[in-house]
C-alpha cells in the first residue's frame, strides 16, 4: 500500500463521519414533520399523493396494521415486476427485441428487487428491456429502500413513545422517505455520474467496428438514473452484468469514490437520526462506533489478504477480476463496503478475491448486514442485537433488562431470536442442500473449497438481502432461482415482522426513569458487549461453514495447492 | 382490508409514474443538455464512422498495436463478464503461465523482466480500457520494429505515452493508467504523419 491508498481510505471514513450528523438531522426533521429545505420543492407533491390515495398522514396505526400495509405494498410491487418480465417482448422500450423471461428467473428477480436484495441471476444488457429496468426495477430500487427506512422509523417511535399502540402511518413514512430523501439525493448523484461518463439515454445499442476491425456491440440505456438509486438505496442491482466494474457504469476513480460513498451514506446517517429520535445523540454515536469498528476491522483484514502475494501465481499482485483504474485498494474498499451494507453492487469480481478478503465479505453478510447495513435494514438488524445484548447483560447482573427505560420481556427476546434465526436457517440449510445435490453442484465455476464458498456466498447474500455474488456460480437455474428467492423472502420479512412486533410491544410500555442501577446503553462498555454479542451470536454460528470454505482455502493457497 | 389494498395499488401506480418515468426522464434531460457526449457513451468517431467508446476497452493482439489486458469475454460487451476464477484455480494458474510466456515472447523481452500483473490477469468487466504505463512501455520496442519507426518517431511515441498517461484523479484517487484505444489511435496518427 502507498500513502495515496491510505489517504483514500482515511478520506472516505472522515467524510462518512462528517456527513452523518448533517444528513441524520435532516432525516429526523423529515420524519417528525418539521420544516426542512426540500419542503418547498416536494411538499405539494406529498400533499397531492395523500389526496389521491385518500390517506390522512396524521392518522397512525398499530404495529399489525402498519405491517399489513407494508406487506400489501410489497406484494403489489412483486406481482407487477413479475408480470412485466413475463411479457416484456410485447411491451414497449425494447429496442434489442429481448424475449420474455422464464418464470423462475422472473420470480427470482421480482423477489430480489422487492426485498432490496438485487441479486441478479441474469445479465442486464442481454436479458431485460429498458421498460423492465426503468418501470419495474428502478421503482423497486426506491420503494424497497423506502420500506426499510419506514421500518426503522416505526421502530424508533416504538422505543421513544410510551403507553400507546401507534407506530405511525406507513403510507406517509413511505412517501416522505421517497420524496425528501431518496429522490433528491438520486438526482444529484445521477447527474454527477453522467458528468463522469455514465451513460443516460434511450438509444439502441451501438454496433461499432473496432480499430482492429472486429465488431463490438456497445450497450446503451438510462443507466445513471438507476445506478444512483441502486447505490444510495443499498440495492446494488447493476444496469449491466458486471455492475459497477463496467466502464459505462463506473468510468473513473471519482465516480467510483462517489458510488462507494453512496453505499454507506444513508445507513450511517440513520444512526444519528436514531439518536435524535430516542432523545440522545450519544446513543446513536455508540451504535455508529460499533459499526465503524467492525467495518475498519474487516477492511484491514481484506487489505492484508489482497496485498499478500498468492504463492500459486508467483509474485504478481491480485489484479484478477479487478479494473486497472481502481486498482487493489479501491476494489477492496468497495468489496468491504458493499457487503457491510447490504448493497451488493461490485466493482471487482468477488469470486477472484483472495480467501481472506472473500471471507470478510461473507462474514460481513453473515453478521446480519448490520455494519451500517441496508438503509433502515442495517439499523433495525442492529436493534435486534441491541435487544439481545441488553437481555444478556440483564441476565449477567440479575436485573430485569431495560432499554431506554422500557422493560425488555420474554416477547421481545423471542422475537429477536426469531429475527436472528431466520437468516441462519436460510444460510445453513440451503447451503447444505445445495452442497449435497447434483443440481446444486452442477452450477459451480470453481473446484475445491472455493466451489463450496461459491454456494455459501450465494445463500448468505440472499439471506442478508445483499445481492452480491461469487458470480462464477451459475444461479440462473430452476433450483437456485427458487431457493435463493425463498431465502431472500425469509431474510427480509423474517426480520421485518418480528422487529415491528418488538416495536409495537415496546410502544405500549411505560418508561421508567433512569436510576443508579440502570445499565447504560451509551457507553464503551455497552459497545464492547454489543460487539461481543454480534460476533458470538451472529458469527460463531457459521464458523464450521467458514472453515470448510475460505479458511481452508487460505491454508491450501499458502501451500501452493490448486484445484 | 379492501381500502388498504386500494391504497397500496394507487400509491404504487403513482410511484411508478414518478420514479419509473418522470425521474429517469428528468435525469436524461439534464444529462443530454449538460453532458451530451458522455451521456451517449463517449463515442470516438474517426472519419464518419464510430469506432468505439473511449471508456470501453477493445481487443488488441496485432503486432502493430499496444496489447490490451486479457479479457474473459474477449472484449465482447454483450454481456460483459469476468473470469470469476478463484485464488486456488489451476486453470487460472495455467493461464497466467501461458500469458506470461506469450507477452515475453511477443515483445521479445528478457525472461527476467517483471510483467505488470494486469497483463497476466483478466479484468472484472472484460472491458477494461486501461493498462499501466509500464505495460505500455514494455511494448514500445516491438511496435517500433513492426512499424519501421525511426528514432525520432520512437521518441515521439515515448512522449505520447507520457502525455496520455493518466495520473490519479485530483492527484489522489485511483491508479496510474493509460487508455489503450486512445494510445493506439495516437499511434496510427503518428504513423500517417
Amino acid at each position: 500500500m502507498t500513502t495515496l491508498d491510505i489517504i483514500q481510505v482515511l478520506l472516505f471514513i472522515a467524510l462518512l463521519i462528517g456527513l452523518t450528523p448533517v444528513l441524520g438531522k435532516y432525516m429526523y426533521k423529515v420524519f417528525t414533520g418539521e420544516k426542512q429545505f426540500m419542503h418547498p420543492v416536494f411538499g405539494w407533491l406529498e400533499k397531492l399523493i395523500y389526496k389521491f390515495i385518500k390517506v390522512n398522514p396524521d392518522e397512525e396505526s398499530n404495529w399489525k396494521s402498519y405491517t399489513f400495509g407494508l406487506l400489501l405494498f410489497n406484494l403489489v410491487g412483486f406481482i407487477f415486476v413479475f408480470l412485466i418480465q413475463l411479457f416484456q417482448a410485447q411491451l414497449p422500450l425494447n429496442p434489442a427485441n429481448l424475449p420474455n423471461v422464464s418464470w423462475h428467473s422472473a420470480f427470482n428477480t421480482a423477489v430480489s428487487f422487492m426485498t432490496n436484495t438485487n441479486w441478479q441471476g441474469y445479465a442486464g444488457e442481454t436479458t431485460l428491456s429498458y421498460f423492465v429496468q426503468m418501470i419495474g426495477l428502478a421503482v423497486q430500487n426506491f420503494v424497497s429502500a423506502a420500506t426499510g427506512i419506514a421500518v426503522i422509523i416505526a421502530v424508533l417511535r416504538g422505543v421513544s413513545r410510551k403507553n400507546t399502540d401507534k407506530l405511525g402511518n406507513f403510507w406517509s413514512d413511505l412517501t416522505r422517505s421517497t420524496l425528501y430523501i431518496l429522490l433528491p439525493l438520486s438526482i444529484l448523484f445521477a447527474v454527477v455520474l453522467v458528468g463522469q461518463g455514465v451513460v443516460q439515454n434511450f438509444n439502441a445499442n451501438e454496433t461499432v467496428q473496432t480499430l482492429q476491425g472486429a465488431e463490438q456491440v456497445l450497450p446503451m440505456g438510462p443507466a445513471a438514473s438507476q445506478i444512483a438509486i441502486k447505490q444510495l438505496g443499498t440495492n446494488g442491482g447493476g444496469f449491466f452484468n458486471t455492475n459497477s466494474s463496467h466502464p459505462f457504469e463506473n468510468p473513473t476513480p471519482f465516480s467510483n469514490f462517489w458510488e462507494m460513498f453512496a453505499i454507506l451514506l444513508i445507513s450511517a446517517a440513520l444512526t444519528y437520526t436514531y439518536g435524535k429520535m430516542v432523545g440522545s445523540t450519544r446513543q446513536g454515536w455508540t451504535i455508529f462506533s460499533v459499526m465503524m469498528l467492525l467495518f475498519v476491522t474487516g477492511l484491514a483484514i481484506s487489505l492484508y489478504g489482497e496485498y499478500s502475494t498468492n504463492p500459486v501465481f508467483g509474485h504478481i499482485s491480485s489484479m484478477e477480476g479487478k479494473e486497472t483504474r481502481f486498482g487493489i485498494t479501491n476494489s477492496v474498499m468497495w468489496s468491504t463496503s458493499t457487503t457491510a451494507a447490504s448493497n451488493g453492487s461490485v466493482n471487482s469480481m468477488h469470486d477472484s478475491l483472495s480467501p481472506l478478503a472473500g471471507m470478510v465479505a461473507i462474514v460481513n453478510m453473515m453478521l446480519g448486514e448490520i455494519i451500517f447495513g441496508g438503509v433502515g435494514a442495517g439499523l433495525y438488524g442492529m436493534f435486534v442485537f441491541v435487544i439481545l445484548t441488553v437481555f444478556i447483560a440483564g441476565l449477567m447482573v440479575g436485573r430485569t433488562p431495560e432499554y431506554m427505560g422500557k422493560k425488555v420481556g420474554a416477547f421481545e427476546v423471542q422475537m429477536a431470536i426469531i429475527a436472528n434465526l431466520s437468516t441462519s436457517f436460510v444460510i445453513l440449510i440451503f447451503t447444505a442442500w445445495a452442497a449435497v445435490s447434483s443440481y446444486g453442484l452442477s452450477s459451480l465455476n470453481n473446484a475445491g473449497p472455493h466451489g463450496f464458498s461459491e454456494i455459501l456466498y450465494a445463500f448468505t447474500s440472499a439471506a442478508g438481502n445483499n445481492g452480491s455474488a461469487f458470480a462464477g456460480l451459475n444461479a440462473n437455474t430452476l433450483f437456485y432461482n427458487l431457493t435463493l428467492g425463498i431465502g431472500m423472502l425469509i431474510g427480509r420479512f423474517g426480520v421485518i415482522i418480528p422487529v415491528l412486533a418488538i416495536a409495537g410491544s415496546l410502544a405500549g410500555k411505560n418508561i421508567t426513569p433512569n436510576s443508579a442501577g440502570t445499565f447504560r446503553t451509551d457507553t464503551w462498555l455497552f459497545a464492547g458487549l454489543l460487539i461481543a454479542v454480534i460476533l458470538i451470536v451472529g458469527g460463531l454460528t457459521y464458523f464450521p461453514a467458514l472453515s470448510l470454505g475460505p479458511i481452508i482455502e487460505h491454508l491450501l493457497m499458502n501451500s501452493g495447492i490448486t484445484f | 382490508m379492501k381500502t388498504q389494498i386500494i391504497i397500496a395499488i394507487k400509491i404504487f401506480v403513482l410511484f411508478t409514474i414518478l420514479l419509473g418515468v418522470a425521474y429517469p426522464l428528468l435525469v436524461t434531460g439534464i444529462a443530454q443538455l449538460a453532458f451530451p457526449e458522455k451521456a451517449n457513451g463517449s463515442l470516438i468517431v474517426r472519419g464518419h464512422k464510430v469506432i468505439g467508446s473511449e471508456l470501453i476497452g477493445q481487443k488488441f493482439d496485432s503486432i502493430i498495436y499496444f496489447s490490451s489486458r486479457p479479457s474473459a469475454t474477449d472484449y465482447g460487451a454483450m454481456p460483459s463478464g469476468g473470469s470469476n476464477l478463484g485464488p486456488t484455480s489451476s486453470k487460472l494458474k495455467q493461464l497466467v503461465a501461458e500469458r506470461a510466456a506469450q507477452f515475453t515472447g511477443f515483445n521479445q523481452l528478457p525472461p527476467s523482466e517483471t510483467i505488470p500483473s494486469e497483463m497476466l490477469l483478466a479484468s472484472a468487466s472484460g472491458l477494461d480500457p486501461h493498462i499501466s504505463p509500464k505495460a505500455a512501455l514494455l511494448q514500445v520496442e516491438r511496435i517500433v520494429k513492426a512499424r519501421n519507426f525511426d528514432d525520432s518517431k520512437k521518441q515521439q511515441l515515448l512522449k505520447s505515452i507520457l502525455e496520455l498517461s493518466e495520473v490519479p484523479q485530483f492527484s489522489f484517487l485511483g491508479e496510474d493508467r493509460i487508455n489503450v484505444l486512445v494510445l493506439n489511435l495516437e499511434l496510427d496518427k503518428l504513423d500517417n504523419n
